[in-house]
């Protein structure tokens, strides 16, 4: 899947990508286990065709995508992100796929639209990890709207120039490398425009833990453990020192207007 | 022989490292893998009474030392592994995160509970203590485990993953459990 290399500002970072390999058997993706291995030996059942999303809430025109659809809405784009997890790893994965502002102006969101809810794939047959409680599936996660429609917020369908691999979210998932991990769902087949902020499925699980904003954040520390430094997968060597993180993972000159005013201990 | 079978996990843990075979994060997987052979260990240290008993296998009773000494170095490796990977060696920020994070003090009184079990374990020292006293000082395994299984569980209750510790609680609730019963027949 090429894409043509992104001119939105902050979409190519001077980082070295992480290997494909370690990009690709190292997931976190509970649907097909809570192992970091498991997605890559279980993801191989989820079927990506046929595949639809549909637009719901607070649009003018909501509808249902296809997935042939969504790939010829808006041209390619590569992007290179770091991604920070919330468990204190972190990798640079060149992406392919758009913003997703593209596909949300389509829907047309009403001035209700506040929020926008995403939804993930939750099949006990295709999905082993559904079947265990680790979570309340579906997976849903959510996005203030302003953070939805921020150009680095991105739809994502591909990476290392080819389609997405199943253990990383295919068909479809989105990016948003200002926040941990977790926050960019995947394997996504709902989106819903809303007025009051979602619940997402970890702070369902832990609100204490896990917030609704949950940006990169090196001085609020996680519960468990701090979040002031990371190990970057395959490239920080076993008895390396581990870099610092950086507030917003790096993204702060692009993002940072976001959240002006607001009080990131309280909105963590 | 038994000596020589408690080293296997950690050689292979040595040769898995030194050959790239940890995965994506080699200090994650080595941390982990230390602390799941810690608490194999305990298990297995404390399985040996009850086996001998039932099964009556007598033999057994000299392995039980030599389990929890191993117990006690693959805990001081996980020690050294998080102290050392996780935090770089930084004492300051260590401290700081023993005294912070429940989860990690747990852990750190496990290993201390176990440092004078460890101290104690060869002949000269049961004799200095009088096995009475000795093996009063050594039911002190069983707040260890108990602890140990606590750090294990909270550990996991961050991404609420409690498979492989309620395996490990149900083991242990067995031997403790069968040790229970056993002082209550006899009492």
């Amino acid at each position: 899947l090429p894409g043509a290399r992104s001119a939105v500002p902050g979409a190519m970072v001077m980082d070295k990508p992480t290997s494909y390999t370690d990009a690709t058997s190292y997931n976190n993706f509970y649907e097909f286990g809570t192992d970091k291995a498991d997605p890559a030996s279980y993801a191989h059942t989820l079927k990506t065709r046929p595949w639809t999303v549909s637009i719901e809430g607070e649009c003018a025109k909501p509808g249902r995508f296809d997935i042939e659809t969504l790939l010829k809405l808006s041209a390619m784009e590569e992007r290179l992100y770091r991604l920070r997890c919330v468990e204190g790893w972190s990798m640079v994965i060149p992406w392919v796929g758009y913003s997703l502002s593209e596909l949300l102006k389509k829907a047309e969101p009403t001035s209700k639209a506040k929020y926008v809810e995403f939804t993930s794939l939750a099949d006990k047959q295709q999905m082993p990890g559904v079947r265990s409680g680790v979570l309340d599936w579906p997976y849903v996660e959510g996005l203030r709207i302003d953070e939805a429609m921020h150009p680095l917020a991105m739809l994502v369908f591909g990476m290392y120039g080819e389609v997405l691999p199943n253990q990383n979210g295919a068909p479809l998932r989105v990016a948003l490398p200002w926040k941990y991990g977790f926050k960019s769902a995947k394997s996504i087949v709902k989106i819903r425009f809303t007025e009051k902020e979602p619940v997402s499925s970890w702070t369902k699980a832990a609100q204490q833990e896990y917030g609704f904003y949950s940006n990169v954040n090196p001085n609020v520390p996680h519960p468990r453990w701090s979040q002031a430094t990371e190990r970057r997968i395959g490239e920080d060597g076993l008895f390396a020192k581990k870099r610092p993180t950086l507030m917003f993972n790096g993204y702060e000159a692009q993002v940072g207007q976001l959240y002006a005013g607001m009080d990131l201990k309280r909105n963590y | 022989m038994l000596f020589l079978l408690c080293l296997l996990p950690l050689a292979w843990l040595f040769y898995a490292a030194a050959t790239n075979q940890l995965g994506a994060n080699p200090a994650e997987a080595l941390i982990r893998r230390l602390g799941d052979w810690t608490l194999r260990g305990l298990w297995l240290t404390l399985a040996i009474t009850p086996l001998r008993e039932l099964a009556g296998l007598s033999a057994l009773a000299r392995f039980r030392r030599l389990l929890g000494v191993y117990s006690f170095v693959y805990a001081t490796l996980h020690l050294l592994a998080y102290g050392w990977l996780d935090m770089g060696l930084d004492m300051a920020d260590i401290g700081r995160d023993i005294a912070k994070r429940p989860f990690i003090l747990m852990g750190f009184t496990a290993w201390a509970l176990m440092l004078p079990l460890f101290a104690t374990s060869f002949n000269k020292a049961i004799k200095a203590l009088g096995a009475k006293r000795w093996q009063t000082l050594h039911k002190a395994v069983y707040a260890v485990a108990v602890i140990a299984l606590m750090h294990f569980i909270w550990m996991r209750a961050g991404k609420h993953n409690f498979t492989e510790p309620a395996v490990y609680g149900a083991l242990l609730a067995v031997l403790l459990g069968w040790r229970v019963i056993r002082r209550l027949r006899t009492a």
